[in-house]
């Protein structure tokens, strides 16, 4: 790099505008791909983000906390989004009203699934005590999951990447693995993806449809709280 | 539309208060979510400007987990060491998960399911 173009990153790099921008850019050409695939949900665009930012701060040499001085004014809008939810689930009133029984029961199962499937799969595949304390919130959002991880003495900060990665999981796979089971009730689509993958795979259960979103919404905010509830009581029952 | 932000903002904010108050377990803006849906029960309807704001915050819910997720590259020599038991925990589960949700719900809802 010649003098005047060092002069300038150094000027850019410390100004949150150019991570900002970097992380707009890398979404968008996740959105560009995932069109250009045909909408298939296996090109996540928050997972090519993602690829895209780690690598190019790897390359820079930047670390976490200056691209997050840029970033976290996007992530600031995850707490609003979150309250706005409440909009989408008021439009589906009625079908909450009608199946509110079935909704609380499948929450409760959905919860002690993704909690017992999770810790029993990774002991099985020989995880380490404290990684088993960190995944097993991984369906709840991300600070109820931190919060669960660290009274239960496992990694909050793990936790929240093992929550991010669930999350994307559930968007890439859930419209294939509905299908595959033959789920055409969108409600019941809607909860399963809510609560096993709350927020991201929120998002997309949207692009599905409204009825599928707002119940994954629905579903995100029960699965929060009966996951608080739940996981740590099945690690007293366990011990 | 600044309305709409300001009413968004203070749902989070009241939510954030009652959970440092009452010690929930409970995100602040997850609190915030019930506190607009029962404002909006009491009114009984959505006003138009409020709809826009939330179609407009929800279109790109996605990239808002972005920053978050580049966060991978804080753990990432932790999950390379257990790379196996994490990435087996994470994809497997969650699918299971979703099926059995969705087979119990589709179970249970019966009623209405037809719509």
């Amino acid at each position: 790099m010649n003098n005047e173009l060092q002069a300038i990153w150094v000027y850019l790099a410390a100004s949150p505008l150019l991570t900002l921008t970097l992380t707009l850019v890398a979404y968008q050409g996740g959105i560009w791909l995932y069109q250009k695939s045909g909408n298939n949900p296996l090109v996540n665009p928050v997972l090519i983000a993602m690829f895209a930012i780690v690598g190019l701060l790897f390359l820079t040499d930047t670390d976490y906390r200056t691209y997050f001085d840029g970033a976290q004014f996007i992530h600031f809008l995850l707490g609003p989004a979150t309250v706005a939810l409440a909009i989408p689930l008021y439009r589906q009133l009625r079908k909450v009203k009608e199946s509110l029984l079935a909704i609380i029961v499948t929450v409760l199962c959905g919860s002690l699934t993704a909690a017992a499937s999770s810790v029993g799969i990774a002991w099985l595949l020989g995880a380490s005590q404290q990684t088993l304390l960190s995944i097993a919130p991984k369906s709840a959002t991300t600070p109820v999951a931190m919060g669960i991880a660290e009274q239960l003495g496992g990694l909050p900060t793990l936790t929240a990447v093992v929550v991010i990665l669930t999350g994307i999981t559930g968007a890439m796979t859930a419209s294939w693995l509905l299908r595959l089971v033959r789920i055409r009730d969108a409600r019941a689509s809607g909860l399963a993806i809510g609560i096993s993958s709350h927020g991201i795979g929120t998002a997309r259960a949207f692009q599905i449809s409204e009825v599928t979103g707002a119940f994954s919404g629905l579903a995100m905010g029960l699965n929060a709280l009966a996951t608080a509830i739940l996981v740590p009581l099945l690690f007293q029952l366990l011990g | 539309m600044l309305v709409f932000f300001i009413v968004l903002l203070s749902c989070q904010l009241a939510g954030e208060v009652l959970v440092v108050a009452t010690g929930l377990p409970l995100p602040g803006p997850v609190i915030g979510m019930a506190l607009l849906f029962t404002g909006l029960l009491l009114k009984g309807n959505i006003p138009a400007g409020l709809d826009r704001m939330a179609d407009a915050l929800l279109s790109h819910l996605s990239l808002l987990f972005v920053p978050a997720g580049v966060g991978v590259m804080l753990h990432a020599e932790l999950i390379g060491a257990e790379l196996l038991p994490i990435a087996g925990a994470v994809v497997v589960s969650t699918m299971i998960t979703i099926v059995v949700t969705a087979w119990v719900m589709q179970l249970l809802g019966r009623r209405g399911a037809a719509e």
